[in-house]
């Protein structure tokens, strides 16, 4: 079966700076994965170049998503083909309401893809409900888009979106930062939500914390730019008892 | 006779010159209408065309932008008339009170002004000069001090308008259009201007829009004076959509009194030039303006808006906010000054500007000014130059959205925020409108 997401041999630098040095990494749908590991490490690239982030040089490698070549297309294309990332940092757009932009991406998702635009009743209907799970007061749609939202709302907007846009890989950038405990687990529920046998989850994080909540298949420890070791979900526990320092040295 | 000033006048003063010489007899009005005329004229023959060395003309200049002198254009004919019957398309069918001008004169028969509201009237500029009252004598003179070439030529040079009275008191829900149309056949000018008095405590809704052809070039210099009592409330739109030849000079003088809140919008996506000034003088003490404006440009289109507010009584506050949306190898200009005279203490006064460039060759340039004689004020004003933000279009893609969709969200998004302070729910939604209108013909 063709794997959800194939990465092989991955290297990307930005400035001419080497930040991944031959990353592999295999998804299957249905499953979670996790990557861990130091700051500087990488994290933050990967998802980046899996959404097309322009900056990043792609020196060596490649992605397929769904067996297709994931770098030849542009972030909306991606976003189209089901690839989400939730950003770590959740940008603001001021004159942008939330709806307003979720209408736009949904729609253009859904062109793209051949389907039907969804009408603005349907769209605000489903909004509403995915947002009540979510805790988020549906005065902040009307919003513009993430202006004046503290971390944890912004945090439950992305969660809102990747709901919405219903993704068949989502990527999830550091989303424990800036969360308090309560917030933790709404989004961590949020996500949990969407776990199915179609979908696969890469679930980025520093910290040990957030995978008491969205527990994963896999853990992988990413460290200079490639994946140094695989294991299970008890991996982590093992990370937050030792640290990342032998991997650090290892990938030196 | 100014040899010694101006030794070399361009072909577009010659050109002027022989305009009023051989109009003059014709313009309406008596003979101190006339004597007005003669002094203002004797002022721009003087000072010739504004041109990059006068301060407030420096980003603008006219002698070198403006080729030759058009003649004046000629009374609308049918033809004329009826094209002028589709124009304020933007606005129509929201039940506005259409006055029409067209070719710089005001045509009854195409403007609605039947059921006018008590303790409102309408009349034609060029009627009213005819009766020489002083009110209109006077009200060519400066009202507000300004002294500028192309106020003193269309001082000189009016032919038509309205002048519209609202009487103390009295609120006139019903907005009052004036469409401004150039469909003459012939490479004309028209040089128009307008009278709006608006009693104590009265209020009323003005919007104005000038459209044009594309061909012939034209050029246009239009005035309007608003005179606004204390208590009053004005709001004021003026959406500019000239032809692409066109050379638009328009002058707002608004004289201001006490307590009184005067909401002013421009909006301007036509013209090859366009020039807008605004004097506003705030005479009375615990006045509210909120002056604001949004260009969007494109090809080679040039657009000056050029502001000096003057606070000359205590406890007024201002507010400006002017952006402009700048594509290919089109400039914008904004020039704003703020003056707070000794005696307006209490001053609350902030001015910003924006300009979002969509092309590297794309110009836009600001100077904000402040002078302030009080010691007892909040004053305060900003500028920004600046691109699409890379990152705000990379989250949006990432989402889905496409590359030129992700830019118009944005570039709607900054041009909005200008357009989302007016009031009246059409004229908003109709300049929302405008603005889509505008990112759909970019592709």
């Amino acid at each position: 079966m063709t794997p959800l997401l194939e990465i092989r041999d991955l290297r990307a630098e930005i400035a001419g700076r080497k930040i991944l040095n031959g990353l592999d990494l295999r998804v299957d749908a249905g499953e979670t994965h996790a990557i861990m590991g130091p700051n500087g490490a990488g994290k933050s690239t990967l998802s980046y170049v899996l959404a097309g982030k322009p900056g990043y040089e792609i020196t060596g490698g490649e992605i397929l998503f769904k067996g297709e070549d994931l770098l030849a297309m542009a972030p909306d294309e991606r976003a189209a083909k089901g690839v989400f990332l939730a950003f770590q940092y959740p940008l603001e757009i001021p004159g942008v309401a939330t709806v307003t932009f979720l209408r736009a991406a949904l729609n253009a998702q859904r062109r793209k893809r051949g389907q039907e635009e969804l009408s603005s009743p349907d769209l605000l209907k489903r909004v509403r409900e995915i947002a009540k799970k979510l805790g988020i007061d549906p005065e902040m749609l009307r919003r513009p888009l993430n202006v004046g939202f503290s971390g944890g709302e912004k945090k439950r907007n992305e969660t809102l979106q990747m709901a919405l846009l219903e993704p068949l890989l989502c990527v999830l950038d550091e989303t424990d930062s800036g969360l308090d405990i309560d917030a933790l687990k709404i989004v961590a529920n949020g996500v949990n939500a969407l776990r199915s046998a179609e979908r696969g989850m890469i679930v980025i994080t520093h910290y040990q914390r957030l995978l008491d909540y969205i527990v994963p298949d896999i853990v992988h420890v990413l460290a200079a730019g490639r994946i140094v070791r695989t294991g299970g979900k008890e991996l982590a526990l093992e990370l937050e008892a030792t640290g990342y320092a032998q991997y650090q040295n290892e990938a030196a | 006779m100014n040899a010694a000033i101006r030794p070399v006048r361009t072909q577009a003063e010659l050109g002027l010159i022989d305009v009023y010489t051989t109009s003059r007899q014709g313009l309406p009005g008596g003979s101190d209408v006339a004597a007005v005329r003669a002094a203002a004229f004797d002022h721009f023959v003087h000072s010739g065309l504004p041109h990059a060395r006068v301060e407030a003309w420096k980003y603008t200049d006219l002698r070198r932008l403006m080729r030759d002198a058009k003649p004046l254009a000629a009374p609308p004919d049918e033809k004329a008339k009826a094209r002028a019957q589709e124009a304020g398309g933007l606005l129509a069918g929201l039940g506005f009170r259409r006055l029409v001008i067209v070719d710089g004169a005001f045509v009854a028969e195409l403007s609605d002004l039947a059921g006018l509201e008590a303790g409102l009237t309408v009349r034609s500029m060029a009627e009213a000069l005819a009766l020489d009252e002083p009110m209109l004598s006077q009200g060519l003179g400066p009202m507000v001090p300004v002294d500028d070439p192309a106020l003193a030529l269309n001082t000189a040079l009016a032919g038509d308008g309205v002048v519209i009275t609202v009487s103390a008191g009295v609120t006139i829900e019903r907005p009052i259009h004036l469409v401004f149309v150039n469909a003459s056949p012939v490479p004309a000018a028209m040089v128009t201007r307008s009278l709006l008095v608006i009693g104590k405590g009265a209020r009323a809704t003005f919007i104005e829009t000038h459209e044009g052809r594309s061909h012939p070039d034209y050029q246009i210099n239009t005035v309007l004076q608003l005179v606004i009592g204390d208590e009053a409330r004005v709001d004021h739109v003026k959406v500019t959509r000239e032809g692409s030849g066109a050379i638009h000079v328009a002058t707002l003088l608004a004289h201001i009194g006490a307590r009184a809140h005067f909401n002013e919008l421009g909006f301007t996506t036509g013209g090859a030039v366009v020039r807008n000034q605004l004097f506003v003088l705030l005479s009375g003490a615990g006045t509210v303006a909120n002056l604001r404006g949004v260009s969007l440009l494109a090809d080679r289109q040039h657009a000056d808006t050029t502001l000096a507010v003057d606070h000359a009584a205590p406890g007024c506050q201002s507010r400006e906010l002017f952006k402009a949306v700048v594509d290919e190898e089109a400039r914008s200009v904004f020039q704003g000054k703020i003056t707070v005279r000794q005696q307006a203490q209490k001053t609350d006064a902030k001015m910003m500007t924006r300009a979002l460039l969509l092309s590297d060759n794309a110009e836009a340039d600001g100077k904000p000014e402040l002078e302030i004689f009080a010691d007892d004020v909040q004053c305060g004003h900003g500028a920004t130059t600046g691109t699409l933000d890379d990152q705000l279009k990379f989250y949006l893609m990432a989402r889905g959205i496409p590359e030129k969709e992700a830019e118009a969200l944005l570039i709607q998004a900054f041009a909005a925020e200008v357009v989302e302070a007016i009031e009246h729910d059409d004229v908003r939604e109709a300049l929302m409108e405008a603005i889509v209108d505008w990112l759909g013909q970019r592709g």
